[in-house]
């Protein structure tokens, strides 16, 4: 087993586990930290993937923006730990069901099917290529993302901020 | 690249992605369904980006997998300013007690 399997079966370890944790903590606290491990560990899935770049942007986006916004929401909303985890609607047996038969179908249809793979070369700087792209192919989808995020940050304020009567 | 394949990341992305729907099918508590989908989401980015790797298709991969990041961070921004807003009316943010759209 050559170095890099280790260092990925080490990385996937620290991922499955925290997204364990995730998905089973009791409290929504500890599943928004164990959030944070798999963030980290997709990150440096990335890493090992060759895409630094997206390695970057993903610990800027998700653990730097998105999980202490979560955080911010957890706290903020206290008496939190009183909500049952499991649903009424949905039990976990029923649920655990579902999702191992889900699971196992992809798992089956993904060795079914015939990838084209061709074996990669040496990682190389990805920063070139990504801008290059997001400026001539992926330009309008680039300029539309620009105006999502507008329209999501006016949206976040205006439904979060308080009524104001009259 | 040692011994890794293709089939290693798209196992993990599997496994992250069934998490994923256990944690929304599961969970009562509104942010606990958010964690869920961003599961979900990374999941996805890891496919994209694996697949990109292992067909030498360029930077497409990693393109989409900035704008699924994109998305997540407004979908984050936006879904978490509507619980704070449903826990200032109902004080809760159970899902199953917030059934009407006012109070």
């Amino acid at each position: 087993m050559s170095i890099t399997v280790a260092v990925f079966y080490l990385l996937a370890a620290v991922t499955v586990g925290s997204a364990l944790g995730v998905a089973f903590a009791n409290s929504i606290v500890y599943s928004a930290f164990a959030l944070m491990g798999t963030l980290l560990g997709v990150a440096a899935m990335f890493v090992l993937l060759g895409a630094d770049f997206l390695g970057v942007v993903q610990l800027l986006v998700y653990v730097g923006g998105i999980l202490v916004l979560t955080l911010f929401a957890v706290m903020l909303t206290h008496r939190i730990s009183d909500v049952n985890v499991s649903n009424r609607a949905v039990g976990r047996l029923p649920a655990f069901v579902l999702v191992a038969v889900v699971f196992g179908w992809m798992v089956h249809v993904a060795g079914r099917a015939s990838w084209v793979m061709k074996a990669p070369g040496a990682p190389a700087p990805t920063t070139y290529g990504i801008g290059e792209a997001l400026l001539t192919q992926y330009a309008l989808p680039f300029e539309v993302a620009s105006i999502v995020l507008l329209a999501a940050l006016i949206g976040a304020v205006v439904v979060s901020r308080k009524e104001v009567k009259g | 690249m040692g011994d890794l394949s293709l089939g290693h990341f798209i196992v993990l992305g599997g496994i992250l992605f069934a998490l994923g729907l256990f944690c929304v099918l599961t969970r009562r508590n509104a942010i606990g369904i958010l964690m869920g989908i961003e599961l979900v989401l990374n999941s996805a980015n890891i496919n994209y980006v694996a697949f990109a790797r292992y067909n030498q298709t360029g930077y497409d991969g990693q393109v989409f997998a900035i704008f699924v990041i994109m998305l997540a961070a407004a979908e984050a921004a936006i879904g978490l300013a509507i619980v704070l807003g449903i826990y200032q009316s109902f004080e809760t943010i159970d899902v199953e007690a917030t059934d009407r759209l006012r109070r």
